[in-house]
């Protein structure tokens, strides 16, 4: 199999569509000619035609409601948000459109659309180039929300995205599509080629959204992650020498709850790592479910490690991004912690 | 003028900030000086591949048909069959009877909430009869009337307004928020405008395919100040997407009028301008140029032209919804004065005019419509109304997805259903 990075690997999930689906087409800014400006989708109008893969004007409302009426109609649109921080101008038609045409039509319409954004930090984004807005779609009913974390995933939850019959936020880290980023920025970057998850097969094929993967397994404690979260919580795991086991839980919703539920009870002891400030983060909903469901199994409090309740900022990037050291830190409180 | 740089702190007027008002309120003799009424037939019609360039009068006219004395004049007349004018009036009268209806039902408990549709009828009748099965109609709340010359079953009306067992919408949704994908009438929902971006989506999508059908977006004069319509005509611009884009101006927004959405300053037609679109201002309550306007729209966008903006000049003669008292912010008797007049009556003396109708027929009809109304919401009530009947509250629970996750499976269980 070839080594694919995230990014490649994104553009075979469409390439692979495109080739298959005559009603799937592709559209956002400056997605066609210029094929992206993370080169998701190079090359993608040149063989498939701008009929099939086209720019779109600024207008983050329009690209979402027009994708929903393409859907209504019967197509499979698949659309491209170019910063995640950018998609809260379609957040209305999101929310009372994409999320609740099928219940509310009682199934008349339904609204089968992707819609891919770049999010999360490490990037020196700064405030509008670094957020994790993956929380305020999970409050969202109606809506799915899916979170790769490495070539491999991202290629198959894609697929499995596009062909879901609801409407789908597909947030791709993007300090994670040229390689894994564990958080030691001061660090040489590695490749995805070196990654066996950057081992990625040329066809079709799919990654069912609602199923998390044990990255790691252990029996100290349990981190829960997703996105490049994964990688640093891998990192620290090794670095706190602490026997954990990491779940990557790739999608939000529907959320793998059996996975974590099973490793919570074998462990006793969880943590919870997201890039997005900790308040009204997907972490206290995570939290609550472990509580609810593990509650005799735990022998210490549930640790949350996230970002800080501030905006993303640009000089303190390093001191905003929670690295290896503070969920290391948060690691070992959990194991030491003594009821 | 001579143009020069005024010295600072020169004597010149404080800046000061204005708010329109409207001509009248409560107490005040109606005054609609300000509108003026072209005479029917006035217009000229361009050929639908006119470049728009070319046509920059026409958002700044009105057109109208139907002139005082009921007959069809100008260039503008769809010259259509007499069964196709009467089916229009049976469409028009149906709604407002049953609006009638709907909102007794409401002031005697048996719904929560209705709108009517009153003074508004010809335009969703003329373009449910104008368009094609295939079309697909983006609807506001108030085109009931669509729905009425379509035939779609009065019962299943009834239903949904009373939320019992047999809503076909399963109780999840609002009085009158209907959805019919079988007869072209996408899914209404409460947050204006959002759909008006859909309108554009589903017909870019039938380009896409290369099939035949257009999609008709419809938005009221408040919500033309929503984003979504920029970007509906945006969209539809960039991509000449085969739609027609329609503001019912009822020069009313509950209680905010027209003027606080921009009326002061240019007709809604002309912002179609802007966008490089033909903009067609017409006289919402003539059933024939509602026809007309809405097939030389259609044919353009049947023949690759691109959308249209369409304006329909009319009035909202009811209060916005039953939630609503229009005494408190206008004349009551303003919509007795509306200088279009009902486009109910005006339809129906230009049948009579033809010698294709007369009073001892449209007596007959009003009795046969009223008395298929009553029979349809007594048997939507002997069903049950709202509170004394409603579907299985699993439905709740349906479609949200296409298949429930674990976490609504779960709360279906707890929910005891």
């Amino acid at each position: 199999m070839p080594a694919m990075t995230m990014i490649q690997a994104l553009n075979s999930a469409l390439d692979v569509k495109l080739g298959s689906d005559p009603d799937a087409l592709i559209f956002g800014e400056d997605v066609g000619y210029f094929g992206g400006v993370f080169r998701v989708t190079e090359g993608l109008q040149k063989k498939y035609g701008a009929r099939r893969c086209f720019d779109s004007p600024i207008s983050e409302g329009g690209i979402v409601a027009t994708a929903i009426g393409m859907g209504a109609y019967g197509l499979r649109p698949i659309v491209e948000i170019q910063f995640a921080d950018y998609i809260l101008p379609a957040y209305d038609q999101l929310v009372s459109e994409a999320a609740r045409l099928r219940y509310r039509s009682n199934g008349e319409f339904w609204c089968p659309i992707t819609v891919r954004s770049p999010y999360g930090g490490g990037i020196f984004g700064g405030q509008t180039h670094s957020q994790s807005p993956e929380a305020i779609f999970a409050h969202v009913t109606g809506l799915k929300t899916v979170i790769p974390s490495n070539p491999y995933d991202a290629k198959g939850l894609l697929l499995a995205a596009i062909e879901e019959d609801d409407p789908v936020i597909f947030l791709e880290p993007k300090r994670l599509y040229n390689g894994p980023f564990d958080g030691h920025h001061d660090q040489p970057l590695v490749t995805w080629a070196e990654h066996p998850l950057g081992e990625v097969p040329q066809g079709h094929y799919t990654v069912p959204l609602g199923t998390a993967r044990v990255m790691r397994e252990g029996r100290e404690a349990t981190v829960l992650a997703y996105g490049t979260m994964v990688h640093v919580c891998n990192a620290a795991i090794a670095e706190a020498g602490i026997d954990a086991e990491l779940i990557d839980l790739r999608s939000i919703v529907p959320l793998d709850i059996e996975t974590v539920i099973a490793s919570v009870r074998k462990t006793g002891r969880c943590v919870i790592v997201h890039e997005a400030s900790r308040y009204g983060g997907f972490g206290g909903e995570l939290s609550a479910l472990v509580q609810e469901r593990c509650f005799y199994h735990l022998r210490a409090p549930i640790e949350r490690v996230a970002g800080w309740d501030t905006p993303y900022p640009h000089a303190f990037e390093w001191d905003y991004f929670p690295g290896p050291d503070r969920v290391a830190k948060a690691l070992k409180r959990c194991v030491e912690a003594v009821a | 003028m001579e143009i020069s740089r005024t010295a600072r702190g020169a004597n010149r007027p404080a800046l000061s900030l204005h708010i329109p008002e409207p001509a009248t309120r409560p107490g005040d003799v109606p005054d609609f000086s300000r509108i003026t009424v072209p005479e029917a037939g006035a217009m000229p019609c361009p050929d639908i591949a006119t470049p728009e360039a070319q046509m920059r009068d026409m958002p700044y006219g009105l057109i109208r048909v139907l002139d005082e004395k009921g007959r069809a004049v100008g260039p503008w007349d769809p010259r259509l069959d007499e069964d196709t004018l009467r089916a229009g009036l049976r469409a028009m009268l149906k709604t407002r009877l049953f609006d009638e209806r709907m909102f007794r039902a409401h002031r005697q408990g048996k719904t929560s909430f209705y709108m009517k549709s009153l003074g508004e009828e010809a335009i969703g009748a003329a373009q449910a009869l104008m368009l094609e099965a295939g079309d697909m109609n983006f609807p506001s709340y108030r085109m009931l009337s669509w729905l009425m010359a379509r035939d779609y079953p009065l019962i299943d009306l009834c239903n949904q307004i009373y939320s019992n067992e047999r809503d076909p919408l399963r109780g999840r949704q609002l009085p009158i928020l209907y959805s019919a994908r079988e007869y072209g009438f996408y899914s209404l929902s409460g947050n204006v405008g959002s759909r008006f971006g859909h309108a554009v989506g589903w017909a870019m999508a039938s380009a896409y395919k290369g099939g035949d059908a257009i999609a008709v977006g419809h938005v009221g004069d408040g919500t033309t100040a929503e984003g979504d319509f920029h970007e509906a005509l945006t969209f539809a611009s960039v991509y000449r997407a085969p739609v027609i884009l329609c503001i019912e101006n009822n020069q009313w927004a509950i209680s905010s009028f027209s003027g606080i959405a921009g009326a002061g300053a240019t007709t809604f037609a002309a912002k179609a301008i802007a966008y490089g679109m033909p903009g067609l201002r017409v006289d919402g309550n003539d059933f024939l140029a509602v026809c007309s306007a809405t097939l030389w729209a259609a044919e353009r966008a049947r023949a690759n032209h691109g959308p249209t903006l369409i304006e329909f000049f009319t009035y909202r003669a009811a209060g916005h919804s039953t939630s609503d008292d229009p005494t408190r912010y206008r004349p009551a008797e303003e919509a007795a004065q509306w200088p279009l007049g009902d486009p109910l009556e005006r339809l129906k003396d230009h049948l009579i005019a033809l010698g294709a109708w007369d009073a001892a027929r449209h007596e007959a009809l009003a009795a046969e419509l009223t008395a298929e109304i009553r029979a349809a919401s007594r048997q939507a009530e002997a069903v049950g109304t709202l509170g004394q009947s409603k579907p299985n509250p699993r439905e709740m629970f349906e479609d949200v997805f296409a298949e429930p996750d674990w976490r609504i499976i779960e709360q279906r269980r707890e929910a005891g259903v």
